[in-house]
């Protein structure tokens, strides 16, 4: 039950493109021919990239004409899940995680980083429009706390020192890799020492 | 302690490379068609004899489910489902098998499909996971090409489709009946039960939803027989299991490991212990945030497995291991969890969609110093009116975790509290909103 409001600018029309219309008849091949409305979701997905990142109601009328289902169905899927962005996000779109095991990690440290670079409030853009960040729950990181993800990379192993150089470098609009900040390639244990008498390769 | 040859994840951390042909040096897809040329009875026979229990957090018995699948193919198809919805906090294990064993699930997908009649087989992903699905669907795509999947799979005879279904960041989604909705194109809420899914699951059809784990150690299961695997860890908790162990210790990391082993050794050995030393342990989360904590006394001797964990009134759950250390403020850690739940609760049932939001209000309070004494007794009352009176599990989810809190740490809360005021000043507590988002204001 998350915060979610609807844009108040809102696009008048909205339609695939050509590629996407291609990709919508490939998704649609993956579901059975009486179960159309099972492409809702990848449907939605497809009209956030096409839309910067964020979904327009008439992206939701367009596909519940689509797919031959009431527009409230539509309303509903886009509202329920918290990944449809129903307002304009950022370019670089941060999500911090900041549930139990990242904090005790020091997630809260990262937030901080980020109401003073990017912006006070989140889910607000940043004043050149290209940054904005939201805290999200567990995304599924947890040995490799604490971490964020970046559109759809993630970012992991953070500290304080490695987060302010991701931020500015999304300031500058050029982002560094994602991955581990701490040169991890895996999750085996760090400490080098043998685990079950065999030496794990690190690099 | 679990030996090389015995460990079933030989590429768990990518040391041997992920692809097809890496995959089938490491014995994957070796012997696939003599396996299921057995037979269903024999795969079910066999997976019984292994004992193995469902890894996605309820540990009900594979074997077993796999047989409630009706046996002939009637009017409507069959479907396997493959949960990999992985959201609890404090687990990570499926995001290493989707990333570098992927093979591993999708042989034993195949060999799923076929024991329960499955022609197609959805795997389900959290849409956070999308480098991780990109991944699978580049090792499934590699599976097509060496006719292992598609039409006569594998040469068995059997055709057998994989698709991909991404998530869209709904913890609920993780409950089976609630990603058979959210498959449907509906919002994920979780359906009533019974009919249970193995009769009326996805589109109204047969379907048996298996954790990504489960399904990923059948094939080895198989080739190397029930009983080998029934010979690790400990009677009716066999197996090996992959732990995530993450929070205050110094090395966190993901460890395949037998089943019954002592959490100390766990922590110490494979983790790098507790930052601070053993004796700077707090509490434990045993098996990712919807069991409950165990102080440091029952941490001392606990083996992880799902009967004794039963028997200390937590669960072995994910085994997503969460060392909190004595530098947290374990009520801040837990108000943090109550918030998790307030969020992720889908609003169907009242008791939980009310209750999460109310644990978490106290908890705040409670942590902010702000609570009186009724509040505690409030609290423990909330958490036994949500749990048992939900659709679904995360009714318990929810309330376990605040039980074991006060159950273990019930002194720190008292401490934290103050008798009733004689005069109460009317506090405006805003209402079904994210309150975080209004801390200034609040409470």
């Amino acid at each position: 039950m998350s915060l979610k409001k609807v844009h108040d600018n809102q696009p008048k029309d909205f339609k695939f493109s050509d590629e996407n219309l291609k990709e919508a008849e490939k998704i649609l091949k993956k579901y059975p021919k009486k179960n159309r409305k099972s492409a809702v979701m990848p449907f939605l997905y497809l009209a956030q990239k096409q839309n910067d990142n964020w979904i327009p109601l008439a992206a939701m009328k367009y596909i519940a004409k689509f797919l031959s289902m009431p527009y409230i169905s539509v309303y509903e899927v886009a509202t329920f899940y918290t990944m449809y962005n129903l307002a304009p996000v950022g370019k670089h779109f941060i999500q911090v995680c900041t549930t139990t095991p990242c904090l005790i990690r020091g997630a809260d440290k990262i937030v901080k980083l980020c109401k003073e670079k990017i912006s006070e409030n989140e889910n607000e853009l940043s004043k050149d429009g290209k940054c904005s960040w939201m805290e999200v729950e567990c995304l599924g990181a947890c040995v490799s706390a604490p971490m964020i993800q970046i559109n759809e990379s993630y970012y992991e192993d953070l500290n304080e020192k490695s987060t302010t150089e991701i931020l500015d470098s999304l300031i500058k609009d050029k982002p560094l890799k994602p991955g581990s900040f701490r040169g991890r390639k895996n999750t085996a244990p760090e400490t080098n020492t043998s685990v079950n008498g065999e030496k794990y390769a690190q690099n | 302690m679990l030996k090389i040859e015995n460990r079933i994840f030989k590429n768990l951390y990518n040391q041997f490379g992920w692809e097809i042909n890496d995959a089938i040096k490491r014995d994957d897809w070796k012997d696939t068609k003599k396996l299921i040329d057995k037979g269903r009875e024999w795969i079910i026979n066999e997976v019984k004899t292994s004992e193995l229990r469902g890894r996605g957090g309820a540990g009900f018995s594979t074997g077993l489910k796999w047989s409630f699948a009706p046996k002939e193919l009637g009017s409507r198809p069959h479907y396997l489902v493959i949960n990999a919805d992985e959201s609890e906090p404090g687990t990570c294990k499926d995001r290493d098998i989707l990333r570098f064993e992927p093979q591993k699930l999708i042989e034993g997908s195949l060999i799923a499909g076929f024991t329960v009649n499955a022609h197609t087989c959805y795997i389900y992903i959290r849409g956070e996971y999308f480098n991780e699905g990109q991944r699978l669907q580049k090792a499934i795509d590699q599976a097509y090409e060496k006719n292992f999947l598609g039409k006569n799979a594998c040469g068995t005879g059997w055709d057998f489709d994989i698709h991909i279904h991404y998530g869209a960041g709904a913890y609920i989604c993780g409950e089976e009946t609630a990603l058979l909705e959210s498959i449907e194109g509906n919002k994920g809420q979780p359906r009533l039960k019974p009919p249970f899914p193995a009769l009326v699951g996805l589109y109204g059809c047969p379907t048996i939803v298996n954790n990504v784990e489960t399904i990923a150690v059948v094939p080895t299961i198989l080739r190397k027989g029930g009983k080998w695997f029934a010979s690790l860890g400990k009677p009716k908790n066999t197996g090996t299991k992959i732990f995530c162990i993450s929070g205050n210790v110094n090395s966190p990391c993901n460890v395949e490991e037998e089943m019954g082993i002592p959490l100390k050794e766990l922590i110490e050995k494979h983790a790098g212990g507790v930052i601070g030393g053993w004796e700077n342990l707090q509490a434990v989360i045993p098996g990712g945030s919807s069991m409950p904590l165990l102080s440091k006394k029952i941490c001392d001797t606990i083996t992880m497995d799902f009967d004794s964990l039963i028997e200390n009134k937590s669960g072995l759950g994910t085994a997503g291991v969460v060392v909190i250390n004595k530098d947290q403020d374990i009520i801040a850690c837990m108000a943090r969890i109550a918030r998790f739940y307030k969020h992720e609760s889908c609003g169907q049932c009242t008791p939980c969609r009310e209750g999460s939001g109310w644990m978490w209000r106290i908890l705040d309070r409670v942590e902010k110093r702000k609570a009186t004494f009724n509040d505690i007794k409030l609290l423990s009352d909330v958490t036994k009116q949500i749990e048992g009176h939900t659709i679904c599990a995360f009714g318990e989810g929810s309330a376990w975790p605040v039980q074991g809190l006060l159950r273990h740490f019930k002194e720190e809360v008292e401490s934290r509290c103050r008798e009733e005021p004689v005069i109460k000043k009317k506090v405006d507590n805003p209402y079904l909103v994210d309150q975080h988002l209004l801390e200034n204001k609040n409470a």
